[in-house]
């Protein structure tokens, strides 16, 4: 197990309050309190530019909040750099248009942090990285590297890569938005497998069938804040806010 | 874990905090983020005000602006009447005074030209670009050598300064342009021999210097004709900067006959159109518009490599002012001359430059919409 | 083309493949009618004017001296032995552009993506103001408005009283080795190679364990440490010959001439604007996603580096960097407007002058400039086959 993780097991795993962003003076986050516990999965959605993909951003500090607090496995978020380093090792991200690195194998990719950050031994580094690729089945493309891969397998790979570093939590922003619609299942399968094992998930998607079957809860947020909050049967059943409905309506009307 | 439905109400939009506005948020946010950059900043200022504050007072408080010979300067700042004293001499070189309306009306012409193809509202951009491609040159012509409807001829020798610099630049492009396009063509053809022979003419230019251009020009063109057949120095020199230029113009050409799809063709092909139909139609001007950028930033480097002409003894703009600073009365006002000689290719090539970057952002979101 | 039977024939003059042939004997024809016509024109003109062809003036003495010469040569040395004078100037002026242009270009690209609003300005500043002015009015200027400005020898700028600044050049201390000397140099060799190896050594270490070397620090105190050690031990066995003024003039020392100095700061200011721009661009087509990535996983700023944004901005970087390294060789013929010595200034400028051998002499310049640039173009060719991104 990883140093840095020191939660105890009562202790939420992501603990946001008071949270407040702004981009110039445009306010992007307003008000935000989450917690999240351990093992737990969400789904956030929400209509573009709610500011969905920046309160996950802020998680691992791919963005600078201005107002408000993040604990993340205990670890309280600071600016300090160390520390940011310190939770971003617990916390694994998987990006909308994979970002992996293609001047590296797919191999490669998945040892980089293994190898830099835990400083483990080449060869443990690529045991641990071929267990992973066999987990979301792309094993067989470890020697290839991401341009020659499809969409699908890009996406399987940088969970993979995420997961090489046995984070505490995963982040996924929107990872099934750019993928052809014949792509986005392989994906998904592999989510679906991981909330099965019991990682702590928070998944930014508009795929609301992943939702009802996975999620503990669903999230809904517009113009920068969290307007419901609600387990999946009751936030498509009966979700009570109007702007609510109203974005239901559009994404499940057709 | 959250079990119940909970909603919450709106909140309204704030202002962020105050350490982020204003003047002195601005200061904190660009300049003293980090003690290493509020560093950085404070030994840049020093810097600048160190490099900058002599510069000023010798460039403007202390200079000498007014009269006409070596007295006016006080020898304090820069004695810019250096310049002025010489101003005919750096437009129009040696040209007779007499003639000089004629280089006027081909400058007033040149800026109607280049306004009109500039400035996006005004129209007809097709026609007027036509224009000063084929008929301003021969305009031209005729003014600045006249010996042709009762104007008094006036030899190249004649030419100089600012002129001059600009007739080498406008011929270049004028000339470069249309064999660019011929080998870019021709660089893309399917016959072995002609896309051989456009290969090694584009690389061999490519690969030499101009001066060594401009020497072959001068020493060896004289070779290649008959005897009897008086060749122009200008001319000479014209010759060598538009083979040399139409090299790198076919390289930028090439590239947006690259960038067009070949779709673009085969639908031009299955209309029925011949090869110079699909070409000219078709391919050229969408290729030619996507390199618009590229064409300015060759004619930038044409326009900065006019001034080589020196070398092989012709008196475009930096050679008049050469020339002028061995003037016995002017001895040591190297750093005037020099000074005001960058200003003015300054001008031009930074306008230049700042237009290319204008027609690239627009041609960006034009693609994008 | 299709040429079986069952296709109907057109008149022959509308078949693609006639229409080619013909074209290109077209080309074939007036290529060769122009060839026969320049070369005979040549052949009357050279003949009128009482010059023989050919390459036999090479071995002719020369008779001029020339200011600066990195190997022995005098008014009695062959026009060969010019060539090969002006040859090395012009690789001199080169290869210390080359050097102070990437660096300065490097330091000012990335200067230029400083998120020190000021720094930033100022870069951007330093690459709109020189790459706007014409390399020829850099260098004149350099030369004639700074150089030439300076005091003479007797009122020399002085720096520890060991480097004078003068309207004669730079002169500068000019170390002699003293016998045991040549100890020093064997062991920087020594020195690069440990290093070498050092490299591979902390690589297959930190596969092995994991745990990487401070590589950079130990390499460092290796290349310079050993040396300074040997240099020591050897008992300083170099003295140094200091500029003394004597008359009206300096002896001792190593003087650089203003020529080249004016060249070397004009090319390297003015070659460094347009690489600064390729190491910005460079690094700003690294997409902002690869960033954010590698800081998802936690990796530290220097690794981000090293790793994942200086090999894709290198990519970038390196074949348009050679191309601004090719244009500086070919700038430094500029020379000519100074009197620095470079090939085309001596060869094709006095060389030329005094033997009248146009042709030959405008040839051999000539391929000098298009060799240099075939051999890296060769070279870039393969680099970029090399570091090619594999794709589908």
């Amino acid at each position: 197990m990883n140093q840095a993780n020191t939660a105890r097991a009562d202790s939420p795993m992501i603990e946001i309050t008071g949270l407040n962003k702004w981009y110039g003076d445009f306010h992007v986050l307003r008000d935000i309190d989450l917690t999240v516990a351990q093992g737990e999965r969400i789904v956030i959605c929400g209509p573009s530019g709610s500011g969905k993909s920046t309160l996950i951003r802020c998680i691992n500090h791919l963005e600078e909040h201005q107002e408000g607090r993040i604990v993340v496995n205990g670890l309280p978020m600071t600016r300090d750099v160390k520390r940011i380093e310190q939770i971003r090792r617990n916390v694994g991200m998987v990006f909308q248009h994979f970002n992996l690195f293609p001047h590296l194998s797919v191999l490669d990719n998945c040892c980089i942090s293994q190898t830099w950050v835990q400083k483990k031994p080449r060869a443990e580094a690529e045991r641990t990285a071929m267990e992973i690729l066999e987990r979301v089945q792309i094993a067989d493309q470890a020697r290839k590297y991401p341009g020659q891969l499809s969409g699908g397998q890009q996406q399987r790979v940088a969970i993979a890569r995420a997961l090489c570093m046995q984070p505490e939590v995963m982040l996924f922003d929107e990872p099934t938005s750019a993928l052809d619609p014949e792509m986005i299942k392989e994906v998904l399968d592999v989510m679906v497998e991981l909330a099965r094992e019991g990682m702590t998930m928070l998944c930014v998607t508009h795929e609301m069938g992943f939702a009802k079957t996975v999620a503990d809860r669903v999230i809904f947020m517009d113009q920068g804040q969290i307007i419901e909050q609600a387990p999946p049967e009751t936030f498509f059943n009966h979700p009570r806010s109007e702007r609510t409905q109203l974005f239901l309506s559009q994404i499940l009307g057709h | 874990m959250v079990d119940t439905n909970t909603v919450t109400e709106m909140v309204a939009a704030r202002r962020p905090p105050d350490l982020r506005r204003g003047m002195v948020g601005w200061l904190r946010a660009n300049l003293f983020n980090t003690p290493l950059n509020g560093a950085v900043t404070i030994v840049t200022a020093v810097l600048l005000a160190m490099l900058l504050w002599p510069a000023l007072q010798w460039a403007v408080i202390q200079a000498d602006w007014l009269g006409n010979s070596r007295e006016a300067c006080s020898g304090e700042g820069a004695c810019w009447v250096f310049i002025s004293a010489r101003f005919e001499s750096i437009v129009y070189g040696f040209y007779p005074e007499a003639a000089r309306w004629r280089v006027d009306l081909v400058f007033l012409l040149m800026a109607v030209l280049v306004a009109w193809l500039v400035i996006p509202r005004l129209p007809a951009k097709r026609w007027v670009g036509l224009f000063a491609m084929v008929a301003f040159p021969v305009i031209a012509f005729f003014l600045l050598v006249g010996g042709a409807f009762g104007l008094e001829h006036v030899p190249t020798g004649n030419w100089g300064g600012v002129m001059l610099t600009l007739t080498i630049a406008t011929v270049g492009i004028v000339g470069s342009l249309p064999i660019g396009v011929v080998l870019a063509l021709g660089r893309r053809s399917q016959m072995p021999l002609v896309r051989g022979f456009c290969v090694v003419f584009i690389e061999f230019w490519r690969g030499v210097p101009l001066i060594t251009v401009l020497f072959m020009a001068s020493v060896m063109l004289p070779l290649f004709v008959p005897t009897q057949v008086e060749f122009d120095k200008l001319l000479r020199a014209l010759v060598g900067i538009m083979f040399f230029w139409s090299a790198y113009m076919a390289e930028v050409v090439r590239g947006g006959l690259q960038a067009v799809p070949s779709g673009q063709e085969e639908a031009a092909k299955a209309m029925g159109m011949g090869y110079w139909q699909r070409m000219g139609l078709i391919v050229l001007p969408q290729a030619l518009k996507l390199v618009i950028p590229g064409i300015v930033n060759t004619f930038i480097a044409l326009f900065k490599d006019t001034s080589l002409v020196l070398i092989i003894g012709l008196f475009d703009l930096l050679a008049i002012i050469r020339s002028g600073l061995t003037d016995s009365d002017w001895l040591g006002f190297a750093t005037e001359g020099y000074v005001f000689a960058a200003l003015v290719f300054w001008v031009f090539c930074f306008s230049m430059s700042r237009y290319s970057q204008h027609i690239e952002r627009r041609l960006h979101t034009g693609h994008r919409n | 083309m299709l040429r079986s039977s069952s296709r109907e024939q057109g008149p022959l003059w509308r078949d693609p493949t006639f229409r080619a042939l013909l074209v290109q004997g077209i080309l074939l024809l007036a290529l060769g009618a122009f060839i026969v016509m320049v070369v005979s024109n040549t052949m009357a003109n050279l003949e009128a004017r009482g010059i023989t062809t050919g390459f036999g003036f090479l071995q002719d003495r020369a008779g001029f001296s020339i200011p600066q010469t990195l190997i022995e040569y005098s008014g009695d040395s062959t026009y060969a032995r010019t060539f090969l004078v002006g040859l090395l100037n012009t690789l001199l002026v080169s290869a210390m552009g080359i050097v102070a242009a990437t660096l300065i270009g490097f330091a000012v690209g990335i200067a230029r993506l400083s998120p020190n609003w000021l720094l930033a300005r100022l870069a951007t500043a330093y690459v709109e103001i020189f790459r706007n002015i014409p390399l020829l009015v850099q260098i004149l200027f350099w030369y004639f408005a700074v150089l030439q400005a300076l005091p003479s020898p007797r009122n020399s700028h002085s720096l520890f009283e060991a480097i004078f600044l003068n309207v004669r050049g730079v002169v500068l201390p000019d170390p002699q080795p003293l016998s045991g000397f040549a100890a020093t140099p064997w062991a920087l060799l020594v020195a690069v190679i440990a290093t070498w190896g050092l490299v591979r050594f902390a690589k297959r270490r930190q596969a092995r364990t994991g745990r990487p070397l401070p590589v950079f620090k130990l390499g460092a105190l290796l290349l310079i440490g050993l040396p300074a050690v040997v240099f020591v031990a050897t008992g300083m066995p170099l003295e140094w010959s200091i500029p003394e003024l004597k008359g009206f003039n300096f002896q001792g020392g190593v003087t650089v001439l203003p020529e080249l100095m004016a060249l070397w700061l004009a090319l390297s200011i003015y070659t460094a604007s347009f690489i600064a721009e390729i190491v910005r661009s460079g690094i700003q087509s690294v997409p902002q996603g690869q960033v954010e990535a590698a800081k998802a996983l936690s990796l530290p700023g220097g690794i981000i580096l090293r790793k994942v944004v200086i090999p894709q901005a290198m990519r970038v970087i390196v074949p348009q960097l050679t191309s601004q390294h090719l244009n500086l060789i070919k700038n430094s013929s500029l020379a000519t407007a100074i009197g620095y010595p470079d090939l085309v200034a001596v060869f094709a400028g006095t060389a030329l002058n005094v033997t009248g051998q146009a042709i030959e002499i405008v040839a051999m310049t000539m391929a000098v400039y298009l060799l240099i640039n075939l051999v890296v173009s060769l070279l870039m060719n393969l680099y970029n086959a090399r570091t090619l991104l594999k794709e589908r």
